[in-house]
């Protein structure tokens, strides 16, 4: 049986202004997928997850999701929350539960919580802020936020900037383990050494020759 | 004490405003917006002489027209926040527009003394009435709308995905910022809103690790500045003000000074 595709993307064309961010791309994202969007600075990766969020739209071409974005869970880059930030990561994660008109966490919502920050190794540190933790772990707490309601699609942008060796492979490998769990992935990056441990397809930007 | 009247109607409105500073407060705080807090104000002093000028009172002038500059803020800037040259020259202008009012309407110096410098004991029961009404319209709507303003307030990147019309809860804050601005210059004076609407909650910063403690701590530091500032102001006949501002800034003070000591013994520990 073949995978359903989740995301469907034909002759995408972006340009703003006068400057041609890219054209003619087309892909498919299959549901189980580890999909890779690769790349230079500036190749248009973070203008195309926008265009896949619904929060951009294209100069021309189609995107057809069979997703909507309750379902998505997504990662942005440049989070940069400060030493003072003052939330612990449990109730960082229960932010995102945030269509309820009750303003309290109901029993089956902080179970949520706690098996989000489970599969991505945070239980322990549950009750730290997430303003004092170390970059890795910051990384693993947005990630547990972008998977507490069990998203079918996970797109992440550039989760691995600015991350040692150590604290790079601890957050792919928590990736890898929940796309081995069902979970489809969208992965923005420019590091290699990620790309050649992760991904099952990739796509690749070269940016606009004008 | 409480056998007067004014007394009582000073406590009533210590205690809501105190509640409703705790609330607001946190969302300025954990956005940065304390110095907009601070124009708003500033607009408030503008809009409570033009008030008085046409002879409403200060309260009805101040909501005119900082709920008016909140929508203008919050459409025009839907994007992009204001920089602090732009909101330096529109303080400027609304102050000396507030001192223009001042002089047309005669007024003696005691009311510029009252909407700069607050005069809790002075209000009428009209008034608590009015700030009640507002300030618990202001609760129910944050209570209704809680889980998303503290996704949008606390986390706005990532709530951009997940919250459609984020701007428009932006600019529904800005409403309650500027109705909370009028009322609480009522207790401290439109020059120092600040003392009830920032500090307590950044003292909060310290100890809080959930939006629901942010707000539970935010709500005691400004009930006890408030109930302390009137106690004292009673007992002494000084400004209620100065005695509010004085104890929100121990508060402020001694909660860095226990936080830092804290975090230095986590340090020797390890």
């Amino acid at each position: 049986m073949t995978a359903q595709a989740l995301i469907q993307v034909k002759n995408l064309k972006m340009r703003f202004d006068q400057h041609l961010i890219f054209e003619n791309i087309s892909f498919e994202v299959l549901q189980g997928d580890f999909f890779c969007i690769v790349g230079p600075n500036g190749s248009g990766k973070t203008t195309l997850l926008k265009i896949l969020l619904g929060q951009l739209t294209p100069t021309s071409g189609q995107v057809q999701r069979q997703v909507d974005n309750s379902k998505i869970g997504y990662v942005p880059q440049f989070r940069n929350l400060d030493i003072e930030y003052p939330l612990s990561a449990r109730s960082f994660v229960a932010l995102k539960l945030s269509h309820s008109l009750i303003p309290w966490l109901s029993r089956s919502e902080r179970q949520l919580v706690q098996n989000s920050l489970a599969q991505v190794h945070l239980t322990s540190k549950s009750s730290f802020r997430v303003g004092q933790m170390s970059g890795g772990e910051k990384q693993r707490a947005y990630l547990a936020q972008a998977i507490v309601n069990q998203p079918e699609i996970l797109i992440l942008d550039e989760p691995t900037a600015s991350l040692d060796e150590h604290a790079k492979f601890l957050v792919m490998d928590v990736v890898q383990e929940l796309n081995d769990r069902g979970t489809t992935v969208i992965l923005i990056s420019h590091d290699s050494s990620v790309l050649q441990r992760f991904g099952k397809h990739k796509l690749e930007l070269t940016g606009a020759k004008d | 004490m409480l056998q007067y009247e004014f007394m009582q109607n000073a406590f009533i409105v210590a205690t809501v405003i105190s509640i409703l500073c705790g609330v607001i407060g946190v969302f300025i705080t954990i956005r940065h917006l304390s110095f907009l807090t601070h124009t708003l104000s500033e607009i408030g002093f503008a809009g409570a002489s033009f008030g008085l000028w046409l002879g409403w009172t200060p309260l009805n002038g101040m909501l005119l027209f900082t709920i008016f500059s909140a929508l203008a803020a919050g459409t025009a800037n839907r994007n992009r926040p204001l920089k602090s040259t732009v909101i330096s020259l529109i303080s400027a202008f609304f102050m000396g527009l507030g001192v223009l009012f001042l002089s047309i309407s005669q007024a003696n110096s005691s009311y510029a003394t009252n909407i700069l410098f607050g005069s809790i004991v002075g209000i009428s029961n009209h008034d608590v009435i009015q700030i009640l009404l507002i300030a618990l319209g202001e609760l129910v709507v944050v209570f209704l709308l809680y889980r998303r303003l503290k996704f949008t307030f606390f986390d706005p990147l990532g709530a951009q995905n997940s919250i459609r019309h984020s701007w428009a809860i932006n600019l529904l804050f800005l409403i309650m910022m500027s109705l909370s601005v009028s009322v609480v210059s009522q207790i401290v004076g439109s020059l120092l809103v600040f003392a009830l609407l920032t500090l307590p909650a950044a003292a909060a910063q310290f100890f809080g690790r959930s939006t629901s403690s942010l707000i539970g701590l935010s709500i005691v530091f400004a009930l006890v500045g408030t109930w302390l500032g009137l106690f004292l102001g009673y007992l002494t006949n000084l400004p209620v003000t100065f005695f509010i501002t004085t104890v929100e800034t121990i508060i402020y003070l001694g909660s860095a000074l226990i936080n830092k000591s804290l975090t230095l013994g986590i340090f020797h520990k390890s």
